[in-house]
């Protein structure tokens, strides 16, 4: 899925890209412009109250009912140790598909604002440097640029399979 | 026009499970000495079903060894031989392998083939001894021998032409060729002078003719069943021959299927793996019974009657739909009219949701029918008397919990014979009768299923619990328990005060997995116990894991669901009664006990309305055979509540065992009695004592 593509024509579209590109979903967190495989997109909701899970971390917003599945959202802004904001018009949850160890799992990010849709070829990925400890990039697939504004790629998998609250079995008393 | 003939293995295995525990039930329903010819017949019936199913199916070592059974069988039926109890025991025997052989057949797996033959020798000794009847009665039970035996006085030499339409009948010669085989030794040969040329080959008539050669130390009788079924579709003849008659040139019995019918490869190869089966003699793990259930179908038989008023409820929807549709109009909108249809909706959905669960709801006799035969059988291990009761067997309960009682159950009453009931001798001591009872009874109370399983045996004995327990260090020295408390501790994982290790019960895992399976399903166990007079175990467990009825509550601006099986009670808060020890737990005392206080907001760390205790309501609850009053904000309404889990998307969160989506669409979460009173304790800033615990 990552590198190379189909080889199918691809509409021009948003910046000078031709043939073996994949589409990333874009949004902004912060003014930073990140974006995700939009084959994993489900689908982009806006901003609705959420029904609270005990004792999670703030980042965990709680569950929201998705046409009758209960699907956990998770404000990535709070994940990624950024400041919290009021939620405006403009916040929206984008609900994706995950893999992970347990199966499939239907989560929802609660992300600034939708950006745009870009295609994206394995060339223009450029590895995301060494930040040090205080930064993991484990969850960052790939930096690109688009229209010389740079892009973060997230290997969406990584971020949840990563993450021990998502992924601890609850503890048995 | 090959017809895949696995898609028929399923209903296949379903009905031969479903005849093997007919045939079981009607075993230990047959009284010795005097049999009832009806029940005889059922056995004789179920047994002759799987017979012929097995040889359709291509299952021969299954197909032969029922073979032997049902010849058993038939001379029981007919009279000709009595009724023991060692014959009865010998077909329960058979039965087990029987059990075996197919669950091994239906998961493509190798069978313990030594046992099936010490079982198969036992049922030919039976055979053997026993009936008044001439050695004719024995020789069919041999096939696989039959070669080795010296050819008879005459063989049969059977003429076999069926009628070019047999095919549309549903019978297949390769299927009565094969059974004809599986008599005794034999030779077949086939007659292809009728073919005709490829041009004019039809693939649905038959044209091949056989001549069957076979042992005439055989029955007419069981050739004639062979061809029972195709007597008017086909030219049979059957004669006596001479000996030299056999050795004529024939085609080798092997070759048989490679015969111009068009539904033979694949049997062929069928019949091959189904011999490479009965070779492999690899030992399949000793507990045949929790085998059988793993790969178990996941299709399940509902009785007509439920899917009739299924299809009703439909039809009663759809004719509320139409007239809700005729009320579209705006101008001239009756809303009296609107109001009740609503309300017929409203019923109908509410019966259509019966309905369909009632679909997942099975009879309990599903799983209290093994206990006749393991009662029966551990008891004479044992040597002890008991007699077993079923009650209410006929009470519905959904599969799913069905599947998941079984193993519990059957632990229950092994421990109830092994620990329960004591030896005839003993019991003679103590003034009981010699044959112990033991009672399983099943009913409906409410939304819950109860399972009671009662033994008047020994009962418990809680001086030699407390010690072993304090021995273990579960309980404190001078630590004093209430008994019922006690007898709780058998639970307690690792505690087993079985005197010696049997091997029917007592290897320290036990009680506290049982516990734990039924917890698992939302049910509860309890125990009642006295001491030389017996003891009670009580199951309860909600009917369906997909829907409870629950109590809403909000705390702050949650929402919440509390099922309401661990409701004990709900009541406004006085605060004269609310007592505290080390200044820090909270105890309310409720008619002489003290239960603590779980403050919902603290453990779950959300926003309270108000901390204040006498603004709010306490929730009493029961989990894990202890209470807890639960302190919320207020009480909203009663409503069932489809359960939904958090793990899908999620993981499990404690305290809380599930979700549910409410009217309105939001999401409500619903609360854990037990994960929570075991969450409240482990809170570090309010160290609760064990609610039923007083110090001496």
């Amino acid at each position: 899925m990552d590198t190379s593509m189909n080889a199918q024509p691809i509409e021009m579209g948003i910046g000078d890209n031709v043939s073996d590109a994949d589409q990333y979903l874009t949004f902004l967190l912060n003014g930073e412009e990140y974006g995700v495989d939009i084959l994993r997109v489900q689908e982009i909701k806006g901003w609705m109250a959420t029904t609270q899970i005990p004792n999670t971390p703030e980042y965990i917003r709680g569950v929201m009912n998705l046409r009758g599945a209960i699907v956990p959202i998770i404000d990535l802004r709070l994940r990624f140790n950024m400041p919290a904001i009021e939620y405006t018009a403009t916040t929206v949850v984008i609900v994706l598909k995950v893999e992970c160890e347990a199966g499939e799992r239907t989560i929802g990010f609660v992300v600034d604002a939708v950006s745009d849709v870009y295609n994206v070829s394995a060339e223009q990925f450029k590895a995301a440097p060494d930040f040090g400890s205080h930064v993991h990039t484990d969850f960052i697939r790939a930096l690109a640029t688009v229209d010389d504004k740079m892009v973060i790629l997230l290997d969406i998998d990584r971020l949840v399979g990563g993450d021990d609250v998502l992924n601890a079995s609850g503890s048995q008393h | 026009m090959s017809i895949d003939i696995a898609q028929f293995h399923q209903v296949f295995f379903e009905e031969s499970f479903e005849g093997l525990e007919i045939m079981e039930s009607s075993l230990l329903d047959l009284e010795i000495g005097q049999p009832d010819s009806e029940a005889i017949n059922t056995i004789f019936r179920a047994a002759h079903s799987i017979k012929g199913g097995s040889g359709t199916f291509g299952f021969s070592a299954i197909g032969e060894f029922t073979h032997v059974l049902e010849t058993l069988l038939d001379e029981m039926r007919n009279g000709t031989r009595d009724v023991t109890r060692e014959a009865v025991d010998v077909l329960l025997l058979a039965v087990d392998s029987l059990r075996e052989m197919l669950s091994a057949a239906r998961d493509g797996a190798d069978f313990d083939a030594n046992a099936v033959a010490e079982v198969h020798a036992k049922l030919e000794r039976q055979l053997a001894l026993g009936g008044d009847q001439a050695p004719a009665a024995t020789a069919p039970a041999a096939p696989t021998e039959s070669a080795a035996q010296p050819a008879g006085a005459g063989d049969w030499i059977i003429a076999f032409a069926p009628h070019p339409n047999l095919f549309a009948t549903g019978n297949d010669p390769v299927r009565i060729l094969r059974e004809l085989r599986a008599l005794g030794r034999s030779e077949i040969e086939a007659d292809l002078s009728q073919l005709p040329d490829y041009a004019e080959f039809d693939p649905e008539t038959s044209y091949a003719r056989w001549t069957v050669t076979l042992d005439g130390s055989v029955e007419e009788r069981a050739i004639r069943e062979v061809f029972e079924w195709v007597e008017d579709d086909a030219d049979i003849s059957l004669t006596r021959g001479a000996d030299a008659a056999a050795a004529t040139a024939t085609q080798s019995g092997a070759d048989d299927t490679a015969a111009p019918v068009v539904a033979a490869a694949p049997d062929a190869d069928e019949r091959r793996t189904g011999e490479d089966r009965r070779t492999g003699d690899e030992r399949r793990s000793t507990d045949r019974r929790a085998g059988g259930n793993t790969a178990a179908a996941s299709s399940i038989r509902v009785d007509i009657g439920k899917v009739d008023s299924l299809i009703n409820l439909v039809g009663e929807l759809v004719i509320t739909q139409s007239m809700l549709g005729q009320l579209d109009d705006p101008q001239t909108v009756d809303f009296e009219k609107l109001r009740e249809g609503l309300a017929q909706l409203e019923r109908n959905t509410r019966e259509l949701q019966e309905s369909v669960m009632r679909i997942r709801m099975l009879p309990i006799s599903f799983s209290f029918n093994r206990f006749p035969r393991l009662v029966r059988d551990l008891s004479t291990k044992l040597g002890k008397e008991v007699e077993l009761k079923i009650v209410g067997e006929q009470t519905e309960l959904d599969k799913t919990v069905l599947e998941k009682i079984a193993d519990p159950l059957v632990h229950l009453v092994r421990n109830a014979l092994d620990h329960g009931i004591e030896k005839p001798d003993i019991r003679a001591e103590a003034g009981k009768p010699l044959c112990g009872t033991l009672t399983l009874a099943a009913r409906h109370e409410g939304g819950n299923i109860v399972i009671e399983i009662s033994d008047d045996g020994a009962g418990l004995d809680a001086e030699k619990l407390l010690a072993k327990a304090r021995e273990r260090g579960l309980v404190g020295a001078d630590e004093v328990l209430p008994e019922e408390r006690i007898h709780e501790l058998i639970f307690h994982p690792g505690f087993s005060t079985a005197k010696e290790l049997s091997d029917v019960s007592g290897r320290g895992v036990g009680m506290d997995v049982v516990k734990r399976n039924i917890k698992e399903l939302g049910g509860v166990i309890e125990l009642h116990s006295t001491f030389g007079a017996g003891s009670t175990i009580r199951i309860r467990l909600p009917l369906t894991l997909a829907i409870l009825d629950g109590q809403l509550v909000r705390v702050g601006d949650q929402t919440y669901i509390v099922p309401l099986v661990s409701i004990v009670e709900s009541l406004q808060i006085d605060p004269e009664r609310v007592k505290s020890v080390v200044g820090a737990a909270e105890l309310y005392r409720l008619r002489g006990e003290y239960i603590p206080i779980v403050r919902l907001y603290e453990v779950f760390n959300i926003e309270p309305q108000s901390s204040a205790l006498e603004d709010g309501l306490i929730v009493v609850v029961e989990g894990e055979g202890q209470r807890a009053g639960i302190l919320i904000d207020e009480l909203l309404g009663q409503q069932q509540v489809v359960i939904k889990s958090l793990e899908t998307n999620y993981r499990k969160v404690d305290g809380i065992s599930g979700a549910t989506i409410l009217g309105d669409g939001t999401v409500a979460m619903i609360m854990d009695a037990g994960g929570l009173i075991a969450l409240n304790r482990i809170q570090p800033q309010s160290p609760i004592p064990s609610p039923k615990v007083k110090a001496a």
